[in-house]
Protein backbone atom coordinates (compact mmCIF):
# COMPACT_ATOMS: atom_id res chain seq x y z
CA UNK A 1 0.00 0.00 0.00
CA UNK A 2 1.32 3.40 -1.00
CA UNK A 3 1.60 6.14 1.62
CA UNK A 4 -0.72 8.37 -0.41
CA UNK A 5 -3.26 6.92 -2.80
CA UNK A 6 -4.99 9.17 -5.28
CA UNK A 7 -7.93 7.07 -6.42
CA UNK A 8 -9.96 8.02 -9.52
CA UNK A 9 -10.04 11.69 -8.60
CA UNK A 10 -12.11 14.09 -10.69
CA UNK A 11 -12.61 17.75 -9.97
CA UNK A 12 -15.04 19.92 -11.90
CA UNK A 13 -15.35 23.69 -11.78
CA UNK A 14 -18.66 24.32 -13.46
CA UNK A 15 -18.21 22.69 -16.83
CA UNK A 16 -14.42 22.60 -16.64
CA UNK A 17 -12.86 19.27 -15.74
CA UNK A 18 -9.71 20.44 -13.95
CA UNK A 19 -8.94 16.81 -13.06
CA UNK A 20 -10.39 13.73 -14.75
CA UNK A 21 -10.13 10.32 -13.20
CA UNK A 22 -6.60 10.62 -11.82
CA UNK A 23 -5.09 7.63 -10.03
CA UNK A 24 -1.58 7.06 -8.74
CA UNK A 25 0.26 6.36 -5.53
CA UNK A 26 3.13 8.02 -3.67
CA UNK A 27 5.42 5.49 -2.01
CA UNK A 28 6.92 6.05 1.39
CA UNK A 29 10.29 7.79 1.22
CA UNK A 30 10.25 8.73 -2.46
CA UNK A 31 10.26 12.03 -4.29
CA UNK A 32 7.40 12.06 -6.74
CA UNK A 33 7.26 14.93 -9.20
CA UNK A 34 4.03 16.18 -10.67
CA UNK A 35 4.62 17.93 -13.97
CA UNK A 36 2.55 19.31 -16.80
CA UNK A 37 1.91 22.52 -18.71
CA UNK A 38 0.26 25.57 -17.17
CA UNK A 39 -3.33 24.92 -16.22
CA UNK A 40 -2.86 21.14 -16.29
CA UNK A 41 -4.44 20.78 -12.85
CA UNK A 42 -1.38 20.27 -10.65
CA UNK A 43 -2.21 22.85 -8.00
CA UNK A 44 -5.83 21.72 -8.09
CA UNK A 45 -4.65 18.21 -7.24
CA UNK A 46 -2.69 19.57 -4.26
CA UNK A 47 -5.81 21.41 -3.13
CA UNK A 48 -7.75 18.17 -3.30
CA UNK A 49 -5.10 16.21 -1.40
CA UNK A 50 -4.72 18.85 1.31
CA UNK A 51 -8.46 19.28 1.76
CA UNK A 52 -9.12 22.74 0.33
CA UNK A 53 -11.30 21.16 -2.34
CA UNK A 54 -13.59 18.22 -1.91
CA UNK A 55 -13.16 16.11 -5.05
CA UNK A 56 -16.19 15.79 -7.32
CA UNK A 57 -15.43 12.09 -7.65
CA UNK A 58 -12.97 9.59 -6.21
CA UNK A 59 -11.09 9.65 -2.96
CA UNK A 60 -7.67 10.23 -1.50
CA UNK A 61 -6.23 7.88 1.11
CA UNK A 62 -3.30 8.55 3.40
CA UNK A 63 -1.83 5.61 5.29
CA UNK A 64 -4.83 3.64 4.11
CA UNK A 65 -7.29 6.08 5.63
CA UNK A 66 -9.69 8.13 3.56
CA UNK A 67 -8.80 11.81 3.94
CA UNK A 68 -10.91 13.47 1.25
CA UNK A 69 -13.74 15.20 3.03
CA UNK A 70 -11.61 16.16 6.02
CA UNK A 71 -10.69 19.79 6.68
CA UNK A 72 -7.17 20.98 5.75
CA UNK A 73 -6.16 21.36 9.41
CA UNK A 74 -7.19 17.78 10.10
CA UNK A 75 -5.23 16.51 7.11
CA UNK A 76 -2.22 18.50 8.27
CA UNK A 77 -2.54 17.00 11.73
CA UNK A 78 -2.51 13.53 10.15
CA UNK A 79 0.88 14.34 8.59
CA UNK A 80 0.38 16.04 5.22
CA UNK A 81 1.88 19.53 4.93
CA UNK A 82 2.00 21.79 1.90
CA UNK A 83 3.51 24.94 0.50
CA UNK A 84 1.78 27.42 -1.77
CA UNK A 85 2.73 28.29 -5.32
CA UNK A 86 1.69 31.87 -4.63
CA UNK A 87 3.48 32.19 -1.29
CA UNK A 88 1.32 32.97 1.73
CA UNK A 89 3.63 34.16 4.49
CA UNK A 90 2.03 35.49 7.67
CA UNK A 91 3.19 38.94 6.63
CA UNK A 92 3.19 40.94 9.83
CA UNK A 93 4.81 38.16 11.82
CA UNK A 94 8.53 37.63 12.05
CA UNK A 95 10.06 34.71 10.21
CA UNK A 96 10.59 32.95 13.53
CA UNK A 97 6.99 33.54 14.64
CA UNK A 98 5.75 32.17 11.31
CA UNK A 99 7.51 28.92 12.02
CA UNK A 100 6.56 28.87 15.72
CA UNK A 101 2.88 29.17 14.74
CA UNK A 102 3.26 25.93 12.77
CA UNK A 103 5.46 24.20 15.30
CA UNK A 104 2.71 24.56 17.91
CA UNK A 105 0.86 21.77 16.11
CA UNK A 106 3.17 19.19 17.69
CA UNK A 107 4.82 21.13 20.51
CA UNK A 108 3.28 21.13 23.96
CA UNK A 109 4.85 24.35 25.19
CA UNK A 110 5.90 27.64 23.70
CA UNK A 111 9.52 26.93 24.57
CA UNK A 112 9.24 23.62 22.76
CA UNK A 113 7.71 25.27 19.70
CA UNK A 114 10.43 27.89 19.67
CA UNK A 115 13.21 25.32 19.94
CA UNK A 116 11.76 23.33 17.08
CA UNK A 117 11.32 26.47 14.99
CA UNK A 118 14.92 27.54 15.56
CA UNK A 119 16.17 24.14 14.46
CA UNK A 120 14.10 24.34 11.28
CA UNK A 121 15.29 27.86 10.49
CA UNK A 122 18.83 26.56 10.80
CA UNK A 123 17.97 23.66 8.51
CA UNK A 124 16.47 25.94 5.86
CA UNK A 125 19.18 28.60 6.18
CA UNK A 126 16.88 31.30 7.51
CA UNK A 127 18.41 31.74 10.96
CA UNK A 128 19.83 35.18 10.29
CA UNK A 129 16.42 36.38 9.05
CA UNK A 130 14.52 35.15 12.08
CA UNK A 131 13.54 38.61 13.33
CA UNK A 132 12.62 40.03 9.93
CA UNK A 133 8.92 40.56 9.28
CA UNK A 134 8.12 38.02 6.63
CA UNK A 135 6.60 40.61 4.30
CA UNK A 136 10.08 42.09 4.02
CA UNK A 137 11.70 38.88 2.76
CA UNK A 138 12.87 38.55 -0.84
CA UNK A 139 11.02 35.95 -2.92
CA UNK A 140 13.71 33.28 -2.71
CA UNK A 141 13.60 33.29 1.07
CA UNK A 142 9.82 33.43 1.15
CA UNK A 143 9.76 30.23 -0.84
CA UNK A 144 12.09 28.70 1.72
CA UNK A 145 9.93 30.01 4.55
CA UNK A 146 7.02 28.13 2.99
CA UNK A 147 9.09 24.95 3.24
CA UNK A 148 10.20 25.76 6.78
CA UNK A 149 6.64 26.28 7.96
CA UNK A 150 5.48 23.06 6.39
CA UNK A 151 8.36 21.16 7.99
CA UNK A 152 7.51 22.62 11.39
CA UNK A 153 4.27 20.64 11.39
CA UNK A 154 6.44 17.48 11.27
CA UNK A 155 4.82 15.95 8.21
CA UNK A 156 5.15 12.44 6.91
CA UNK A 157 4.36 13.75 3.42
CA UNK A 158 5.18 17.22 2.18
CA UNK A 159 3.61 18.78 -0.91
CA UNK A 160 5.84 21.40 -2.55
CA UNK A 161 4.15 23.61 -5.15
CA UNK A 162 6.79 25.21 -7.38
CA UNK A 163 9.23 25.91 -4.59
CA UNK A 164 11.90 26.66 -7.18
CA UNK A 165 10.04 29.09 -9.43
CA UNK A 166 11.68 32.50 -9.61
CA UNK A 167 14.89 31.50 -7.80
CA UNK A 168 18.30 32.61 -9.02
CA UNK A 169 20.89 29.86 -9.70
CA UNK A 170 22.53 30.18 -6.27
CA UNK A 171 19.19 29.99 -4.47
CA UNK A 172 18.24 27.07 -6.65
CA UNK A 173 21.25 25.07 -5.45
CA UNK A 174 20.44 25.85 -1.83
CA UNK A 175 16.85 24.70 -2.28
CA UNK A 176 17.81 21.50 -4.09
CA UNK A 177 20.12 20.65 -1.19
CA UNK A 178 17.29 21.28 1.26
CA UNK A 179 14.94 18.98 -0.66
CA UNK A 180 17.56 16.23 -0.64
CA UNK A 181 18.05 16.69 3.10
CA UNK A 182 14.30 16.48 3.68
CA UNK A 183 14.27 13.18 1.85
CA UNK A 184 17.14 11.94 3.99
CA UNK A 185 15.04 12.63 7.07
CA UNK A 186 12.60 10.03 5.74
CA UNK A 187 9.93 12.52 4.72
CA UNK A 188 8.05 11.64 1.54
CA UNK A 189 7.86 14.42 -1.02
CA UNK A 190 5.43 15.23 -3.78
CA UNK A 191 6.70 18.18 -5.78
CA UNK A 192 5.27 20.30 -8.59
CA UNK A 193 7.99 21.78 -10.71
CA UNK A 194 8.52 23.29 -14.15
CA UNK A 195 12.30 23.29 -13.92
CA UNK A 196 13.17 20.18 -15.96
CA UNK A 197 16.79 19.95 -14.86
CA UNK A 198 15.75 20.01 -11.22
CA UNK A 199 13.01 17.45 -11.76
CA UNK A 200 15.21 15.02 -13.62
CA UNK A 201 17.95 15.23 -11.01
CA UNK A 202 15.94 14.83 -7.81
CA UNK A 203 12.80 12.82 -8.52
CA UNK A 204 12.41 9.08 -8.19
CA UNK A 205 9.22 8.99 -10.22
CA UNK A 206 7.22 11.42 -12.29
CA UNK A 207 3.49 11.77 -12.98
CA UNK A 208 2.55 13.92 -15.97
CA UNK A 209 -0.75 15.77 -16.20
CA UNK A 210 -2.16 17.49 -19.25
CA UNK A 211 -5.59 19.13 -19.41
CA UNK A 212 -6.57 17.39 -16.19
CA UNK A 213 -5.63 13.92 -17.45
CA UNK A 214 -2.76 11.72 -16.37
CA UNK A 215 -0.84 11.10 -19.58
CA UNK A 216 2.21 9.31 -18.20
CA UNK A 217 3.86 7.91 -15.10
CA UNK A 218 7.36 6.53 -14.70
CA UNK A 219 11.01 7.08 -13.90
CA UNK A 220 12.73 10.23 -15.16
CA UNK A 221 14.39 8.24 -17.94
CA UNK A 222 11.08 6.73 -19.05
CA UNK A 223 9.32 10.06 -18.94
CA UNK A 224 11.90 11.94 -20.97
CA UNK A 225 11.63 9.25 -23.63
CA UNK A 226 7.83 9.19 -23.70
CA UNK A 227 6.60 10.73 -26.98
CA UNK A 228 3.28 11.88 -25.45
CA UNK A 229 5.11 13.82 -22.79
CA UNK A 230 7.59 15.27 -25.21
CA UNK A 231 4.74 16.50 -27.32
CA UNK A 232 2.63 17.88 -24.50
CA UNK A 233 5.30 19.38 -22.39
CA UNK A 234 8.98 18.92 -23.03
CA UNK A 235 8.71 19.96 -26.64
CA UNK A 236 6.88 23.06 -25.63
CA UNK A 237 9.45 23.84 -22.95
CA UNK A 238 12.35 23.41 -25.33
CA UNK A 239 10.64 25.52 -27.90
CA UNK A 240 10.07 28.30 -25.40
CA UNK B 1 12.02 47.32 33.47
CA UNK B 2 9.55 47.27 30.59
CA UNK B 3 7.78 44.37 32.26
CA UNK B 4 6.83 46.58 35.18
CA UNK B 5 5.23 49.39 33.19
CA UNK B 6 1.71 47.93 33.50
CA UNK B 7 2.15 47.64 37.27
CA UNK B 8 3.47 51.18 37.54
CA UNK B 9 0.57 52.54 35.53
CA UNK B 10 -1.84 50.56 37.66
CA UNK B 11 -0.29 51.88 40.86
CA UNK B 12 -0.49 55.47 39.62
CA UNK B 13 -4.12 55.02 38.65
CA UNK B 14 -4.84 53.44 42.03
CA UNK B 15 -3.77 56.54 43.97
CA UNK B 16 -5.87 58.83 41.79
CA UNK B 17 -8.90 58.97 44.13
CA UNK B 18 -6.66 60.34 46.87
CA UNK B 19 -5.92 63.47 44.87
CA UNK B 20 -9.26 65.03 45.72
CA UNK B 21 -10.38 65.27 42.11
CA UNK B 22 -13.85 66.56 41.37
CA UNK B 23 -16.68 64.15 40.85
CA UNK B 24 -16.79 65.13 37.17
CA UNK B 25 -13.12 64.34 36.63
CA UNK B 26 -13.56 60.99 38.37
CA UNK B 27 -16.51 60.33 36.08
CA UNK B 28 -14.29 60.90 33.06
CA UNK B 29 -11.65 58.54 34.45
CA UNK B 30 -14.28 55.89 35.01
CA UNK B 31 -15.47 56.24 31.42
CA UNK B 32 -11.92 56.09 30.11
CA UNK B 33 -11.20 52.88 32.00
CA UNK B 34 -14.53 51.36 30.98
CA UNK B 35 -13.85 52.12 27.32
CA UNK B 36 -10.38 50.66 27.70
CA UNK B 37 -12.00 47.39 28.74
CA UNK B 38 -14.35 47.44 25.74
CA UNK B 39 -11.47 48.34 23.45
CA UNK B 40 -9.13 45.65 24.79
CA UNK B 41 -11.90 43.08 24.43
CA UNK B 42 -12.68 44.11 20.84
CA UNK B 43 -8.97 44.16 20.05
CA UNK B 44 -8.63 40.47 20.81
CA UNK B 45 -11.05 39.57 18.02
CA UNK B 46 -10.61 42.53 15.68
CA UNK B 47 -6.96 43.35 16.23
CA UNK B 48 -5.23 40.05 16.92
CA UNK B 49 -7.55 37.66 15.12
CA UNK B 50 -8.41 40.12 12.35
CA UNK B 51 -12.18 39.65 12.48
CA UNK B 52 -13.51 43.20 12.43
CA UNK B 53 -16.83 43.25 14.26
CA UNK B 54 -19.30 46.10 13.91
CA UNK B 55 -21.66 44.41 16.31
CA UNK B 56 -19.99 44.43 19.70
CA UNK B 57 -22.86 46.49 21.09
CA UNK B 58 -24.70 43.16 21.10
CA UNK B 59 -22.43 41.92 23.89
CA UNK B 60 -22.13 45.25 25.68
CA UNK B 61 -25.91 45.60 25.73
CA UNK B 62 -26.45 42.02 26.76
CA UNK B 63 -24.05 42.43 29.68
CA UNK B 64 -25.82 45.62 30.68
CA UNK B 65 -29.24 43.98 30.50
CA UNK B 66 -28.05 40.97 32.50
CA UNK B 67 -27.08 43.33 35.31
CA UNK B 68 -30.24 45.40 34.94
CA UNK B 69 -32.67 42.51 34.77
CA UNK B 70 -31.34 40.48 37.70
CA UNK B 71 -31.95 43.56 39.76
CA UNK B 72 -35.21 44.66 38.14
CA UNK B 73 -36.94 41.27 37.95
CA UNK B 74 -35.21 39.19 40.60
CA UNK B 75 -34.35 41.84 43.12
CA UNK B 76 -30.73 40.68 43.24
CA UNK B 77 -27.79 43.02 43.43
CA UNK B 78 -27.00 44.25 39.90
CA UNK B 79 -23.40 43.22 40.52
CA UNK B 80 -24.52 39.63 39.98
CA UNK B 81 -24.89 40.74 36.39
CA UNK B 82 -21.18 40.09 35.85
CA UNK B 83 -21.60 36.41 36.65
CA UNK B 84 -24.95 36.01 34.96
CA UNK B 85 -23.69 37.70 31.79
CA UNK B 86 -21.00 35.06 31.19
CA UNK B 87 -23.27 32.22 30.01
CA UNK B 88 -25.66 34.55 28.18
CA UNK B 89 -22.95 36.45 26.36
CA UNK B 90 -20.90 33.34 25.62
CA UNK B 91 -23.88 31.46 24.17
CA UNK B 92 -24.90 34.47 22.10
CA UNK B 93 -21.33 34.72 20.82
CA UNK B 94 -21.30 31.05 19.90
CA UNK B 95 -24.56 31.35 17.98
CA UNK B 96 -23.32 34.50 16.30
CA UNK B 97 -20.08 32.70 15.53
CA UNK B 98 -21.90 29.90 13.76
CA UNK B 99 -23.54 32.47 11.51
CA UNK B 100 -20.81 35.04 10.91
CA UNK B 101 -17.47 33.26 11.26
CA UNK B 102 -17.86 31.36 8.02
CA UNK B 103 -18.00 34.70 6.24
CA UNK B 104 -14.92 36.67 5.31
CA UNK B 105 -14.01 40.31 4.90
CA UNK B 106 -16.87 42.71 4.18
CA UNK B 107 -19.48 39.96 4.53
CA UNK B 108 -18.33 39.30 8.05
CA UNK B 109 -18.46 43.00 8.86
CA UNK B 110 -22.00 43.38 7.53
CA UNK B 111 -23.22 40.26 9.31
CA UNK B 112 -21.91 41.46 12.68
CA UNK B 113 -23.46 44.86 12.07
CA UNK B 114 -26.81 43.24 11.34
CA UNK B 115 -26.62 41.04 14.44
CA UNK B 116 -25.93 44.03 16.64
CA UNK B 117 -29.00 45.74 15.24
CA UNK B 118 -31.08 42.60 15.68
CA UNK B 119 -30.19 42.60 19.36
CA UNK B 120 -31.29 46.21 19.71
CA UNK B 121 -34.58 45.63 17.94
CA UNK B 122 -35.20 42.52 20.01
CA UNK B 123 -34.59 44.41 23.23
CA UNK B 124 -36.93 47.16 22.05
CA UNK B 125 -39.72 44.69 21.37
CA UNK B 126 -39.36 42.17 24.19
CA UNK B 127 -41.20 44.62 26.40
CA UNK B 128 -42.32 42.10 29.04
CA UNK B 129 -38.69 41.38 29.78
CA UNK B 130 -36.94 44.65 28.98
CA UNK B 131 -39.67 47.32 29.13
CA UNK B 132 -38.59 48.22 25.59
CA UNK B 133 -37.68 51.82 25.04
CA UNK B 134 -38.83 52.77 28.52
CA UNK B 135 -35.57 51.31 29.65
CA UNK B 136 -34.47 49.79 32.92
CA UNK B 137 -33.79 51.90 35.97
CA UNK B 138 -32.09 50.44 39.03
CA UNK B 139 -30.97 51.65 42.41
CA UNK B 140 -27.26 52.46 42.24
CA UNK B 141 -25.14 50.94 44.98
CA UNK B 142 -23.13 54.07 45.78
CA UNK B 143 -23.57 57.77 45.17
CA UNK B 144 -19.85 58.35 45.44
CA UNK B 145 -17.55 57.52 42.50
CA UNK B 146 -14.54 55.95 44.24
CA UNK B 147 -15.86 52.40 44.57
CA UNK B 148 -16.97 52.35 40.92
CA UNK B 149 -13.58 53.57 39.90
CA UNK B 150 -11.76 50.78 41.74
CA UNK B 151 -14.11 48.14 40.38
CA UNK B 152 -13.64 49.16 36.77
CA UNK B 153 -9.90 49.58 37.33
CA UNK B 154 -9.71 46.03 38.68
CA UNK B 155 -11.69 44.78 35.67
CA UNK B 156 -9.35 46.64 33.31
CA UNK B 157 -6.28 45.17 35.01
CA UNK B 158 -7.77 41.70 34.71
CA UNK B 159 -8.62 42.24 31.05
CA UNK B 160 -5.16 43.61 30.28
CA UNK B 161 -3.46 40.67 31.97
CA UNK B 162 -5.76 38.09 30.38
CA UNK B 163 -5.19 39.46 26.90
CA UNK B 164 -1.44 39.72 27.37
CA UNK B 165 -1.24 36.10 28.54
CA UNK B 166 -3.49 34.98 25.68
CA UNK B 167 -1.66 36.94 23.00
CA UNK B 168 1.68 35.42 23.95
CA UNK B 169 0.37 31.87 24.10
CA UNK B 170 -0.41 29.29 21.46
CA UNK B 171 -3.84 30.88 21.03
CA UNK B 172 -2.29 34.27 20.35
CA UNK B 173 -0.09 32.83 17.62
CA UNK B 174 -3.09 31.12 16.10
CA UNK B 175 -5.20 34.29 16.24
CA UNK B 176 -2.55 36.33 14.44
CA UNK B 177 -1.92 33.55 11.93
CA UNK B 178 -5.64 33.54 11.10
CA UNK B 179 -5.58 37.31 10.70
CA UNK B 180 -2.59 37.22 8.37
CA UNK B 181 -3.76 34.39 6.13
CA UNK B 182 -6.65 32.13 6.92
CA UNK B 183 -5.86 29.58 4.20
CA UNK B 184 -2.23 29.33 5.24
CA UNK B 185 -3.26 28.97 8.88
CA UNK B 186 -5.74 26.24 8.06
CA UNK B 187 -3.22 24.31 5.96
CA UNK B 188 -0.67 24.54 8.79
CA UNK B 189 -2.93 22.58 11.07
CA UNK B 190 -4.80 25.42 12.75
CA UNK B 191 -8.51 24.80 13.21
CA UNK B 192 -9.45 28.29 12.07
CA UNK B 193 -13.16 27.96 12.82
CA UNK B 194 -12.48 26.81 16.36
CA UNK B 195 -9.94 29.52 17.16
CA UNK B 196 -12.02 32.30 15.64
CA UNK B 197 -14.89 31.11 17.80
CA UNK B 198 -12.67 31.18 20.88
CA UNK B 199 -11.50 34.70 20.08
CA UNK B 200 -15.08 35.83 19.55
CA UNK B 201 -16.32 34.26 22.78
CA UNK B 202 -13.53 35.67 24.96
CA UNK B 203 -13.86 39.07 23.33
CA UNK B 204 -17.62 39.01 23.85
CA UNK B 205 -17.46 38.01 27.50
CA UNK B 206 -15.12 40.88 28.40
CA UNK B 207 -17.28 43.29 26.41
CA UNK B 208 -20.26 42.00 28.39
CA UNK B 209 -18.42 42.81 31.64
CA UNK B 210 -17.97 46.35 30.42
CA UNK B 211 -21.72 46.53 29.75
CA UNK B 212 -22.59 45.04 33.14
CA UNK B 213 -20.43 47.69 34.75
CA UNK B 214 -22.15 50.40 32.71
CA UNK B 215 -25.56 49.38 34.08
CA UNK B 216 -24.28 49.37 37.63
CA UNK B 217 -22.58 52.70 37.24
CA UNK B 218 -25.20 54.62 35.26
CA UNK B 219 -28.29 53.16 36.92
CA UNK B 220 -30.30 53.47 33.71
CA UNK B 221 -30.17 51.78 30.31
CA UNK B 222 -32.37 51.50 27.28
CA UNK B 223 -31.89 49.60 24.00
CA UNK B 224 -30.98 52.73 22.01
CA UNK B 225 -28.12 53.44 24.39
CA UNK B 226 -26.50 50.10 25.13
CA UNK B 227 -27.14 48.44 21.78
CA UNK B 228 -26.22 51.57 19.84
CA UNK B 229 -24.38 51.06 16.57
CA UNK B 230 -22.77 54.49 16.66
CA UNK B 231 -22.24 55.08 20.37
CA UNK B 232 -21.14 51.56 21.28
CA UNK B 233 -20.12 49.35 18.33
CA UNK B 234 -18.41 52.02 16.27
CA UNK B 235 -17.00 53.93 19.22
CA UNK B 236 -15.39 50.69 20.42
CA UNK B 237 -13.74 50.26 17.03
CA UNK B 238 -12.58 53.88 17.08
CA UNK B 239 -11.02 53.47 20.51
CA UNK B 240 -8.89 50.65 19.12
CA UNK B 241 -8.16 52.20 15.72
CA UNK B 242 -7.10 55.54 17.19
CA UNK B 243 -4.99 53.93 19.89
CA UNK B 244 -3.48 51.12 17.89
CA UNK B 245 -4.80 47.82 16.59
CA UNK B 246 -3.23 44.67 18.02
CA UNK B 247 -1.18 46.52 20.62
CA UNK B 248 -1.49 46.17 24.39
CA UNK B 249 -1.69 49.88 25.09
CA UNK B 250 -3.60 51.02 22.03
CA UNK B 251 -7.11 50.57 23.43
CA UNK B 252 -6.13 52.44 26.59
CA UNK B 253 -4.60 55.38 24.74
CA UNK B 254 -7.56 55.33 22.37
CA UNK B 255 -10.04 55.38 25.25
CA UNK B 256 -8.36 58.43 26.79
CA UNK B 257 -8.52 60.29 23.52
CA UNK B 258 -12.03 59.32 22.52
CA UNK B 259 -13.58 60.04 25.91
CA UNK B 260 -11.90 63.42 26.20
CA UNK B 261 -12.65 64.28 22.60
CA UNK B 262 -16.29 63.35 23.03
CA UNK B 263 -16.52 65.57 26.10
CA UNK B 264 -14.83 68.51 24.41
CA UNK B 265 -16.70 68.29 21.14
CA UNK B 266 -20.08 67.77 22.74
CA UNK B 267 -19.63 70.85 24.88
CA UNK B 268 -18.88 73.07 21.89
CA UNK B 269 -21.65 75.40 20.77
CA UNK B 270 -23.36 74.69 17.40
CA UNK B 271 -21.13 71.82 16.26
CA UNK B 272 -21.52 69.82 19.47
CA UNK B 273 -24.41 67.79 18.13
CA UNK B 274 -22.34 66.82 15.10
CA UNK B 275 -19.77 64.94 17.19
CA UNK B 276 -20.34 61.70 15.33
CA UNK B 277 -19.55 63.43 12.05
CA UNK B 278 -16.35 64.77 13.55
CA UNK B 279 -15.48 61.29 14.85
CA UNK B 280 -15.97 60.00 11.34
CA UNK B 281 -13.58 62.58 9.96
CA UNK B 282 -11.06 61.74 12.67
CA UNK B 283 -11.30 58.06 11.82
CA UNK B 284 -10.57 58.78 8.16
CA UNK B 285 -7.56 60.90 9.06
CA UNK B 286 -6.24 58.17 11.36
CA UNK B 287 -6.72 55.43 8.79
CA UNK B 288 -4.86 57.45 6.16
CA UNK B 289 -2.00 58.85 8.21
CA UNK B 290 -1.64 56.53 11.22
CA UNK B 291 -3.10 53.21 10.10
CA UNK B 292 -1.55 51.49 13.11
CA UNK B 293 -2.91 54.05 15.57
CA UNK B 294 -1.06 56.30 17.98
CA UNK B 295 0.66 53.40 19.71
CA UNK B 296 1.37 51.34 16.60
CA UNK B 297 2.75 54.31 14.69
CA UNK B 298 4.52 56.00 17.59
CA UNK B 299 7.86 56.02 15.78
CA UNK B 300 6.25 57.77 12.85
CA UNK B 301 4.70 60.26 15.28
CA UNK B 302 8.02 60.86 16.99
CA UNK B 303 9.58 61.64 13.62
CA UNK B 304 6.77 64.05 12.77
CA UNK B 305 7.21 65.92 16.01
CA UNK B 306 10.81 66.80 15.51
CA UNK B 307 12.73 64.12 17.34
CA UNK B 308 14.62 63.84 14.07
CA UNK B 309 18.01 64.74 15.47
CA UNK B 310 17.77 62.39 18.40
CA UNK B 311 16.40 59.51 16.39
CA UNK B 312 18.92 59.68 13.55
N1 LIG C 1 -11.17 27.58 -7.81
C1 LIG C 1 -11.23 27.42 -9.16
N2 LIG C 1 -12.36 27.76 -9.83
C2 LIG C 1 -12.45 27.62 -11.17
N3 LIG C 1 -11.46 27.14 -11.93
C3 LIG C 1 -10.31 26.78 -11.32
C4 LIG C 1 -10.14 26.91 -9.92
N4 LIG C 1 -8.89 26.48 -9.58
C5 LIG C 1 -8.31 26.12 -10.74
N5 LIG C 1 -9.15 26.29 -11.78
C6 LIG C 1 -8.88 25.96 -13.19
O1 LIG C 1 -8.42 24.64 -13.23
C7 LIG C 1 -7.39 24.48 -14.18
C8 LIG C 1 -6.16 23.90 -13.52
O2 LIG C 1 -5.56 24.91 -12.72
P1 LIG C 1 -4.31 24.63 -11.76
O3 LIG C 1 -4.04 25.84 -10.99
O4 LIG C 1 -4.52 23.36 -11.04
O5 LIG C 1 -3.15 24.44 -12.84
P2 LIG C 1 -1.62 24.16 -12.62
O6 LIG C 1 -1.31 22.87 -13.27
O7 LIG C 1 -1.24 24.30 -11.20
O8 LIG C 1 -0.97 25.32 -13.48
P3 LIG C 1 0.34 26.24 -13.22
O9 LIG C 1 1.50 25.46 -13.75
O10 LIG C 1 0.07 27.44 -14.04
O11 LIG C 1 0.42 26.51 -11.78
C9 LIG C 1 -7.16 25.83 -14.80
O12 LIG C 1 -7.89 25.90 -16.01
C10 LIG C 1 -7.74 26.78 -13.78
O13 LIG C 1 -8.21 27.95 -14.40
MG1 LIG D 1 -0.10 25.57 -10.09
Amino acid sequence: MALLEVDKISMFFGGLAALSNISYGVEKGEILALIGPNGAGKTTLFNVVNGFYKPSRGEVRFNGRRISGLKPHQICALGVARTFQVVKPLQRMSVLDNVIASAFLRAKTKAGAERRAMAILEFTGLTEDKDVLSKGLPLGKRKRLEIARALATEPELILLDESFAGLNPAELDVSIEIIKEIKKKGITIMIIEHHMKVIMSISDRIVVLNYGQKIAEGSPVEISANPLVVEAYLGEAEGA
Amino acid sequence: MKRFIPLIVLALLAVLPFLGLSSYVMHLFILVVMWSVSGMAWNLLGGYCGQVSFGHAAFFGLGAYCAGLVSFHLGLSPWWGFLVSVPFVAVTALIMGLIVLRLRGPYFVLATLALGEIMRITAENLTTLTQGNLGIMIQRTWVEKTAYYYIILALAALTFAAIKVLAESRWGYYFVAIREDQDAAESLGINTTLYKTIALAVSAVFTGFSGAFYMNYMGYIDPQVVFSLGDISILTIMVVMVGGVATYWGPIVGAVIMVLLAEVIRSLPYIGTAYQTLFGVLLIVIIIYLPNGLVGDREKLARLFGKKGAAA
